[in-house]
């Protein structure tokens, strides 16, 4: 990581997210930060072009371009600068087009938009004072508004290899997409890598969703503790609900690792949206705590409330509403987690 | 053991799943209107937990010995005037619940006035208030409901599932509240627009974590399958092939798959 940061160009210098005091630095402006987000997204972009085709592009369309449309009313409204070239609506946009299913209906898309940045930000003020994350705010009001749109029963449950084994994660409508079907032969391990299963637009490539999330920890946009609590905590309670299974009905090494017809602790994080949801959402700077322990604790909450959701709630995956539980807590992270002042007791 | 597995759900649903103010949404006036200071919130989520708690105690003890219909205590009372078959005062209901409430309540400003008096300063209007606060009137109702809607009477709730269930409530009063305050801390730094000021964006704010909280749908249900399952599949683990058929942590995830939302 140290020598990354040494060969970067100076003009665009690796950030801290910190709380303050900063030294000032002219390159250091939301916008960067924002362009940062969306290089680290290219990859999965990229993924999604793959396995979605012009479909992913209309959702990316419709999702970026109503909420630009909604920044600018908004902020026209309240009489301010419209702050559209700190490109955080684009990434707002894209992070809610990623998150919706490649065959969401296009007023959903743009209700979802427009929600996002309106009851998501602008009412708590704009950038850098909303408190949960805007693109999650959008989806979980179409989800819960439109559940027969966007929602599990428009997913058709893929089963995968194994019809016993509901892989639940992975869903997707009754498509045409038969490019993606042609992943017969895959295991279902190397489709949940390599993205060409089912899914939400962003979240079908663990692969694409690691790159991405690598070069934003490496740039710093992203603090690495979030994703690693996440991760941890999804790894340690499938690995404890693996152990479990293992104590009572037998299964070998295999099943931990989830291959073939398992579902094991590899297909839980590498599948749904977990990776895509540690690496791009939680790590918002805006909604997530400050303090590196305090983030971490986050990212451990968010893996707990994912493991929860997906095991016990009727819905088969929980990021979303992780996100917005523990963004919802942030505050009180913030406030327990105060550093200590060197020197003091 | 089973006792304690149903204290637990009792608990972990009424703090946590089917919170009163994200879920049912009751209590919501000292939500707006304590939520301002973390400290404060706390204090009038102990303060609504031990109103709660008293008046959940005492509203059983009406309920079971004297409201119920076939209540023992009012049928005694019944037919030593001379009357026949069983009693039913449940059209007393409310009125003997408003009046539990109303002296726990009384009991607890006393007591905040004595030994905490800038806490009773702070909370102001709000202490009374709890009186009409509609929480703790629901969970009077909710075991209420638990004791006449029983369909055995083993069924029937006892105390202890009343005092756990009001205590956990107010346990998930108390963590909605603090919540909600460590939000408006942070919001009284926002340049939330002028008209949202205050009520408005608390209340946009508490329906986004209305809508988190909605994740925990089905939990109670798949809870349930989980720990009741659990001594049936261990009394049939003689034949193990059963047990495997059916482990315990799939069937939940079974459940949530063919239900989907809703």
């Amino acid at each position: 990581m140290a020598e990354e940061a040494k060969n970067n160009e100076p003009s665009a210098p690796v950030l801290h997210v910190a709380p303050g005091p900063h030294l000032q630095d002219v390159n250091l402006t939301t916008r960067r930060m924002m362009l940062d987000v969306l290089i680290g997204l290219a990859p999965v972009i990229v993924a999604a072009t793959i396995f979605f085709r012009q479909y992913a592009w209309l959702q990316f369309g419709v999702c970026v371009g109503t909420c630009c449309l909604s920044e600018a009313i908004c902020s026209a409204i309240r009489r301010k600068p419209i702050p559209l070239p700190d490109l955080s609506a684009v990434v707002t946009g894209l992070i809610l087009a990623l998150s919706l299913p490649w065959n969401s209906p296009i007023y959903v898309s743009v209700i979802g938009s427009a929600v996002a940045i309106v009851l998501g930000k602008v009412i708590f003020g704009g950038l850098g004072q909303n408190i949960f994350n805007p693109a999650m705010v959008g989806r979980a009001f179409v989800m819960l508004s439109f559940a027969a749109a966007i929602g599990a029963p428009a997913y058709v449950l893929h089963t995968g290899e194994n019809p016993a084994n509901p892989i639940m994660d992975v869903v997707s409508g009754a498509t045409p997409m038969t490019a993606l079907k042609e992943s017969g032969g895959v295991t279902p391990l190397l489709a949940l890598l390599l993205g060409n299963t089912y899914g939400s637009l962003g979240e079908t490539s663990a692969l694409a969703c690691l790159l991405g999330g690598m070069y934003l920890c490496i740039r710093r946009t992203a603090s690495w503790e979030i994703p690693a609590g996440v991760i941890l905590a999804a790894v340690v309670i499938s690995s404890a609900i693996e152990g479990y299974l293992a104590a009572t009905q037998g299964g070998g090494l295999l099943n931990f690792i989830g291959n073939g017809g398992h579902w094991g602790v590899l297909s839980e994080v590498l599948g749904g949206a977990l990776l895509f949801g540690a690496f791009f959402i939680a790590t918002d700077p805006v909604t997530s705590p400050l303090t590196p322990k305090g983030k971490f604790i986050f990212g451990l909450g968010v893996g707990i409330f994912i493991m929860f959701i997906r095991k016990l709630s009727v819905y088969p995956e929980g990021v979303m509403f992780a996100v917005l539980l523990m963004n919802s807590v942030t505050p009180l992270i913030n406030r327990w987690t105060v550093p200590k002042p060197l020197g003091t007791k | 053991m089973e006792y304690l597995v149903e204290l637990f759900l009792i608990a972990v649903g009424a703090a946590l799943i089917n919170n009163f103010v994200l879920t049912y949404f009751v209590g919501i006036c000292p939500f707006i209107g304590v939520s301002r200071r973390v400290d404060m919130a706390f204090g009038m989520g102990c303060a609504v937990t031990f109103v709660m708690a008293i008046a959940a105690t005492l509203s059983w003890v009406f309920t079971y010995y004297i409201l119920r219909p076939d209540a023992p205590l009012a049928t005694a009372v019944y037919h030593a005037f001379g009357g026949e078959g069983s009693s039913d005062l449940s059209i007393l209901n409310y009125l003997v619940y408003i009046f539990l409430i109303a002296s726990s309540v009384q009991l607890v400003e006393m007591y905040v006035r004595k030994f905490f008096p800038s806490l009773y300063k702070s909370f102001g209007v709000f202490l009374p208030l709890i009186t009409t606060n509609c929480a703790i009137l629901f969970s009077c109702l909710y075991i209420l409901k638990m004791i006449v809607g029983a369909e055995t009477p083993e069924q029937m709730w006892d105390l202890g599932q009343s005092l756990t269930l009001a205590v956990f409530a107010g346990v998930g009063f108390t963590i909605a509240i603090v919540i909600m305050a460590g939000i408006r801390e942070e919001l009284d730094l926002c340049d939330v627009p002028k008209p949202l000021r205050g009520a408005g964006i608390t209340l946009l704010t508490a329906a986004i974590l209305a809508m988190a909280f909605m994740s925990f749908a089905g939990v109670t249900k798949n809870l349930d399958a989980l720990f009741k399952v659990d001594p049936a599949a261990a009394a049939t683990s003689d034949a193990k092939s059963d047990a495997n058929a059916t482990p315990p942590t799939s069937a939940p995830t079974k459940v949530s798959t063919t239900q989907g939302v809703n």
